[in-house]
């Protein structure tokens, strides 16, 4: 940089201003000294995710009532039980509901049984109804996908929940990348994504039309990556599936009918971590509702699925 | 925390603006294949899309997820993508440019850290380009980057792009905003978003992915004074836990709290955390915490926490600058509830001031604001309300109106004009407030937003400092600072009038220099000092006269360029024989051993020290200050 400020650019004296339209910045440079009070402990990355997490849970418990949280059984549901204990000092104070299509692997059963007394949870089962009442025009993974969408419906009505908190992400899927953290759904279940509420700050949107329900969704701003290093660094139980066995493992969990698990050899969630920091496959590559049509995953979707 | 390195490199969140069709999404589209962001198999299916709607291939679908977007080729909501740079993790958010989206454009801006403005080369700055440079400032996004793109189609010629960016320009430096690097590109071609381009050798500029890796993401407000905003009150069990997000400031155990507008006071007992186990003795802003107190006084959601000696202000009417989101007008008299931090109280809208047209930022006299309108308003409400001015502490100064179910206004406050109606309670309560108080400094950082500080520039001639000052000084300026630069013109031809360059000249006349700055920061500036003040004792003694408000920069360069750079010739002069005692030539300089910055202008340009500056006075100045009253961020 000598060079540059000798030639008379930008140090040549203080009459000299910086030009606008001419800036002296160039590729690749280190920042400038940081300030030495930085010195104050800052928080981490996870620690900054946690804590918007647990904002937005504690929103949904002070504003939203009847409330409940959908749980998978997957890693990101897991997660997010943890940071619930952790928002409301190891009491979760609302259903979990499971959405069982009697389809899961057995290993999620079995991860279910043990969890639920030692972490003691009011969990609910919700039997989904049989693949018939799905939409007939629906790709046929796609409707095996929808039969959560029908139970979840059916929870709902007999249950009158006005808030129903699950564990998306915006890096899974494009479509959930453009979901807000408070997001409205009508009578039906159908979410209006050419009409979604501004979502300012930290300000959800918890009024509600009659009938209508909010989908509250505290790991929006979470990747895949980073549920992993948290799973980690918490110590969070997860399902023995996600880790490689002879070569194979789900890196996202679902029905076994309509779920296929990726070639990996991680078999450890810090080999899972350093297989993510180089993958480029997409997440739900296992996942053939995804991939049946241009549009499937989004009409699922507006149609009420998660 | 056993965390890899990766896991807390700082992840900057980037709003894409602009306006519609000037390439939003495509720049996105192109930049995630350029960096390797695209997902395996996603150039296959953009191809495949795009051929099968019979056209070139759309870098934007891939983020037009939905299929109405694709259909339209119109980005309809925001979206956010990760995108990793061997630096950094970026999440970049995109908004939609039509007008007809415009709730939707500040919900993704909303999020951000900084933003890439878009601006077609060819069109050039549009209504809407300059709607979202204000919004930005609205929202209270100052660090912006922006990308005049379609250079392709202006033939990648200089004078286009130079004529674009001075009107834009123009406009943005108006409204406060400094842009951090103005780069010409083509995102559909790929030129300089992640390479230099060849084609456009003229520009001296960084890339757009440098210049993004160039910034830094907003930090929680730990240096203001504490903000906790009850959220909820929990009693699972014996205990009775006050939850919620610290804002701003930090909080430990024994600390006397007011909780606003009751001003209930208790201290913090305990801060309780799970899994049980020892927990924290203090916490800090960004946190979401659960504490106890050691009085049983009663606290609900929408109090506010604070320490005593810097409390927010109480006020049952405050001047808003709003966006109008709502589909039908805002009209005088009208209701609506407000939100504001976690409190939720009606509020009636007193009068209509004006209705800001961003096209020229004059301001009209209305009385009602239409949709997608930016106003300044006035709101009462019938209950007092513990907020502070945006400009000081921005979490607390920003709110959002509710009608029926809809958000129908975001906005920020000032109080100019309404006093805190704090000191009339407290008269009435206690009678504790002095005249002495009434012009205290908490006062005077209240009206500034910021507490006053002197920040001690040091270095050889040469080195840069009175370049930064200025440019420093001009740019707090703009982000609405009280600041003032005292240099070797402004003081040698009249407070220091009668001295001269003899040792003890120079020794009184940075002793006054000392004494004169220490007045400003006391009267609530930020003053700056070029000088080189080669003595470390000279410098301690103006650390003293300024009692703790002082900050020592090290404007670092070394004899060997300085004397490149000799920009008075004095160098020469020196070495001629001409200036005796001339500071690393006849005469010593010493290097400060523990400078709170260091700025290396040998090896940075002039716009990195500046933001590295920015970033210190911002981020440090006020946590160095102590007892803390109303300060600014951004």
């Amino acid at each position: 940089m000598a060079a540059q400020c000798a030639t008379g650019h930008g140090f040549a004296g203080r009459d000299t201003p910086i030009p606008f339209d001419n800036n002296v910045l160039a590729s690749s440079r280190v920042r400038t000294t940081s300030p030495k009070t930085a010195t104050v402990q800052m928080l981490s990355h996870l620690d900054e995710l946690e804590a918007r997490t647990i904002y937005i849970l504690r929103e949904a418990q002070a504003r939203v009532e009847p409330l409940c949280m959908l749980w998978s059984i997957g890693k990101d549901s897991n997660a997010l039980l943890w940071m619930a204990r952790k928002a409301f000092f190891g009491r979760v104070p609302f259903p979990v509901v499971q959405l069982d299509t009697a389809m899961e692997l057995p290993e999620v059963y079995a991860f279910r049984d043990r969890i639920v007394p030692e972490w003691g949870l009011d969990l609910h089962v919700e039997i989904c109804p049989p693949i018939e009442s799905t939409d007939p025009d629906l790709p046929p993974a796609a409707r095996a996908a929808a039969r959560k969408t029908e139970g979840l419906k059916n929870l709902i009505a007999q249950r009158g929940y006005r808030g129903i908190i699950l564990g998306i992400r915006r890096d899974e899927q494009a479509t959930r990348a453009k979901e807000r953290v408070f997001s409205p759904r009508d009578l039906n279940g159908s979410w209006d994504f050419r009409d979604q509420p501004a979502e300012l700050w930290d300000q959800y949107k918890t009024e509600l039309q009659p009938g209508a329900h909010l989908r509250i969704h505290p790991l929006l701003h979470w990747r895949e990556i980073d549920i992993w290093r948290y799973t980690k660094r918490e110590n969070i139980p997860i399902v023995p599936l996600y880790l490689a066995r002879n070569g194979k493992r789900y890196r996202s969990l679902g029905e076994k009918n309509i779920t296929f698990p990726i070639e990996s050899n991680a078999s450890t969630i810090d080999e899972i971590i350093a297989e993510l920091e180089t993958t480029t496959a997409p997440e739900r590559a296992g996942r053939s509702m995804d991939h049946e049509s241009e549009d499937a995953f989004e009409r699922l979707r507006t149609a009420g699925y998660m | 925390m056993a965390e890899s390195d990766k896991a807390s490199r700082p992840q900057l969140r980037v709003a894409v603006v602009g306006h519609v069709d000037h390439g939003k999404s495509t720049l996105i589209g192109r930049l995630l294949f350029e960096t390797g962001n695209l997902p395996e198999g996603k150039l296959k299916e953009l191809e495949t899309t795009s051929r099968r709607r019979g056209v070139p291939l759309e870098w934007s679908f891939a983020l037009d997820s939905f299929q109405a977007e694709r259909d339209q080729a119109v980005t309809i909501d925001t979206t956010q993508i990760p995108l990793r740079t061997p630096r950094r993790d970026i999440i970049i958010i995109d908004a939609p440019g039509h007008k007809e989206f415009l709730k939707n454009m500040i919900s993704g801006a909303a999020q951000a850290d900084a933003a890439v403005l878009v601006v077609d080369a060819g069109e050039g700055v549009s209504e809407q380009s300059r709607r979202h440079a204000y919004l930005l400032q609205l929202l209270g996004i100052h660090k912006v980057v922006v990308a005049i793109n379609k250079m392709d189609i202006a033939g990648y010629r200089e004078d286009r792009f130079r004529a674009v960016s001075r009107e834009l320009a123009a406009y943005l430096e108006k409204i406060g905003i400094a842009p951090y690097a103005v780069v010409p590109i083509s995102a559909r071609e790929g030129e300089n978003l992640v390479k230099p381009s060849a084609k456009m050798a003229w520009h001296d500029g960084p890339t757009l992915l440098a210049a993004l890796d160039g910034l830094m993401p907003a930090q929680p407000a730990v240096a203001l004074p504490l903000r906790l905003p009850v959220q909820d009150v929990y009693r699972f069990d014996t205990r009775r836990i006050v939850a919620g997000r610290i804002e701003s400031g930090r909080l430990k155990i024994g600390d006397a709290l007011i909780f606003s507008p009751g001003n209930q006071a208790a201290r913090v007992k305990t801060i309780e955390t799970w899994p049980p186990g020892p927990g924290p003795s203090e916490a800090e802003a960004g946190q979401s915490i659960g504490i106890t107190l050691d009085q049983p006084i009663f606290v609900e959601r929408g109090d506010l926490a604070s320490h005593e000696a810097a409390p927010p202000i109480l006020t049952h009417v405050f001047r808003a600058r709003l966006f109008w989101l709502g589909r039908g007008k805002l009209t005088q008299s009208a209701t609506y509830r407000l939100k504001l931090a976690t409190r939720n109280a009606p509020v009636t809208v007193q009068s209509v001031d004006r209705i800001i047209d961003t096209e020229n930022l004059t301001g009209a006299k209305a009385d009602a604001v239409a949709t997608n309108e930016i106003a300044e308003i006035t709101l009462r409400s019938p209950s007092l309300l513990a907020l502070d001015e945006y400009r000081a502490n921005p979490a607390l100064g920003r709110f959002v109106l509710i009608d029926g179910a809809d958000t129908v206004a975001a906005g920020i406050v000032s109080m100019e004009g309404f006093p805190d109606e704090r000191r009339a309670l407290a008269d009435s309560q206690r009678n504790l407030f002095t005249a002495e108080h009434l012009l205290g400094s908490e006062a005077r950082s209240r009206r500034n937003g910021h507490r006053g500080a002197v920040v001690w520039f040091t270095g050889l001639s040469g080195a840069g400092k009175s370049t930064l000052a200025m440019e420093v000084e001009k740019r707090l300026f703009l982000r609405g600072y009280q600041v003032y630069v005292l240099d070797g013109d402004n003081v040698r031809r009249g407070l220091n009038a009668d001295l001269g360059f003899s040792p003890d000249d120079r020794l009184e006349n940075i002793r006054r220099i000392g004494e004169a700055a220490a007045l400003f920061a006391d009267s609530g500036m930020i003053v700056i000092t070029a000088f080189i003040s080669p003595y470390i004792a000279d410098r301690e003694r103006a650390r003293q006269a300024a009692k703790g408000a002082f900050h020592e920069i090290y404007i670092k360069a070394d004899v060997a360029t300085c004397e490149t750079r000799d920009p008075k010739g004095l160098y020469k002069r020196a070495r001629a024989g001409d200036l005796p005692n001339f500071t690393g030539v006849s005469a010593p300089y010493e290097e400060p051993t523990a400078p709170e910055l260091v700025v290396d202008t040998m090896r940075h340009p002039v716009e990195d020290c500046v933001h590295a500056i920015l970033d210190y006075i911002e981020h440090a100045i006020v946590l160095k200050t102590a007892g803390a009253a109303a300060g600014k961020t951004q």
